[in-house]
């Protein structure tokens, strides 16, 4: 199994080091074939009006969005569940659109809000480490979407079939709980793709 | 001031801050935030309007200042924080981060950029220095720095202090990368030396560079600076800006190159493109045609020793 993360900016690097410690195969996905040849792939914390861009201007979204809709596992953080949403809040930027949610950018604040503290996360038993950097929230979740986690009344963690997308960095910590239970969702499609 | 009551975060405490409530201003978020930057061109911007140019581009966050380096360098005289008016306007032009330099040294300009909720502070050699001995303590603030530096030594100091995040120096406002190269080389060589020293000779090493020993372990440990590493000062052209990222540089700054070219719109996002995709020279060559003249430069070895900025601090 190859889990792959969306090297266009942002960082990537801290999920790929994330997955390594878990001994998973990791690759940088910056263009068509390397996104077509992973069983799983990760949107990194970032800016998203600028990732959204990058992906709009190769044609990459495109690419992401036919394997979305396809079932290929999908793990976004922060930026990366902002460029998964179909609804912005105020916004016409580049998006995905997998994952049926509105999302407020930027909603705890500016830098001096960000913040970190531990919060629930359904699929664990024990709360995770919530690492929130100028961090969205969800708005409105469509019916078809789980919430995983809220932090002070608003969601932080959502998932619908195999998106799962969180407000706040699993990466820029050394729990690497909520990976795992991505990884799970990947081996599940895999599993199931190859036996069906 | 709010940020006097805040807990200094020390480099060491990164690792141990398991609570359970709510923290501001911690070490793991003002990384965080430069960790968010990573892969990405910050754009100088003069005006509301140039940030939203910045923006378009996919600038990932714009610093805003009263005048491009290049100028400050033509007109002279003691160059200071921007007015906080057009700050505010810069922050209400755009979604991405804003960014607001600061003079060395100058604890209080750092305060009201604070209370203005700008996103990242840098304390720059390209205003005049305030303090020639003395550094901001960047551990009181809760808002987090960027510096900048020409070795690995100085990097270590400003991050001893509080620099959440590292810049190459380079020499700002000449349109010249050179000196942002012999910068990043010399650093990227001294953690590469950390690295494969033996554990005995690290506090030697410490002495010769001048930096915090403990620091200095850590380069050991890692190979890598312990804060995200970016480069700045000269960077004119699509490039330029891959270059630094082969030299090492996670990100790039790009100053006067944008808006003192011929044509902002078309190299802004060029710049955008050469960083994500410096390791396609086919794609570098296809981003870098027809962007028209880039900025007016010079050559910083015909450069008085009173006109260069890097020198400044230390």
């Amino acid at each position: 199994m190859v889990i792959g993360a969306l090297a266009l900016q942002g960082d990537y690097e801290k999920h790929l080091q994330t997955l390594h410690r878990l001994e998973v195969d990791a690759i940088e996905v910056r263009n068509e074939q390397q996104a077509r040849s992973v069983d799983g792939l990760i949107l990194p914390g970032g800016e998203s009006t600028t990732i959204g861009k990058l992906l709009n201007r190769s044609g990459l979204d495109e690419v992401i969005r036919e394997l979305g809709r396809e079932g290929l596992p999908l793990f976004g953080t922060c930026a990366g569940l902002i460029l998964l949403a179909t609804d912005i809040e105020g916004s016409d930027q580049h998006r995905l659109g997998l994952l049926e949610v509105e999302v407020r950018r930027n909603a705890f604040g500016r830098q001096i809000a960000s913040f970190e503290a531990d919060i629930p996360f359904q699929p664990l038993p024990d709360p995770v480490k919530g690492v929130f950097i100028r961090a969205p929230w969800v708005n409105k979740a469509g019916k078809g979407v789980q919430i995983l986690s809220r932090y002070d009344e608003h969601i932080v963690a959502v998932q619908q079939g195999a998106i799962l997308g969180t407000a706040f960095h699993p990466e820029l910590t050394s729990d690497t709980r909520v990976h795992e239970y991505f990884i799970q969702l990947c081996q599940k499609r895999k599993s199931g793709n190859s036996t069906g | 001031m709010e940020n006097g009551l805040a807990t200094p975060q020390t480099y060491s405490s990164q690792a141990s801050q398991e609570t359970y409530q709510a923290q501001k201003a911690t070490w793991r978020v003002k990384v965080g935030l430069a960790e968010m930057l990573k892969g990405g061109v910050i754009m100088d911007v003069v005006n509301a309007e140039q940030a939203a140019i910045a923006e378009e581009a996919g600038a990932v966050a714009v610093m805003a200042l009263e005048r491009v380096p290049a100028d400050i360098r033509s007109e002279g005289g003691v160059a200071r924080m921007s007015d906080p008016r057009m700050i505010q306007e810069i922050k209400e032009a755009v979604s991405i981060p804003v960014m607001a330099k600061c003079r060395i040294g100058h604890f209080v300009e750092a305060m009201i950029l604070e209370a203005l909720e700008i996103d990242f502070i840098d304390e720059s050699e390209v205003l005049t220095p305030a303090d020639e001995e003395h550094h901001v303590n960047k551990h009181t603030f809760r808002v987090p720095f960027v510096c900048g530096a020409r070795n690995l030594g100085e990097a270590l100091r400003r991050i001893g202090e509080g620099a959440a995040m590292m810049r190459t120096k380079g020499e700002a406002g000449t349109g010249n990368v050179v000196e942002a190269v012999r910068h990043m080389r010399s650093i990227m060589r001294d953690i590469r030396r950390i690295h494969s020293a033996r554990e005995d000779e690290l506090m030697s090493i410490a002495k010769d560079l001048q930096a915090p020993y403990d620091l200095v372990v850590e380069v050991h440990q890692t190979g890598r600076m312990p804060v995200p590493n970016f480069s700045a000062g000269g960077i004119a052209t699509p490039a330029d800006a891959a270059l630094m990222m082969w030299l090492g540089a996670e990100s790039v700054f790009v100053g006067s190159g944008i808006f003192k070219s011929s044509d902002p719109r078309s190299r802004a996002k060029a710049i955008v493109d050469a960083t994500t995709y410096h390791k396609d020279p086919a794609m570098l060559a296809e981003v870098s045609k027809g962007l028209g003249d880039a900025m007016p430069s010079l050559d910083v070895r015909k450069l008085a020793n009173e006109e260069l900025m890097a020198v400044r601090g230390w």
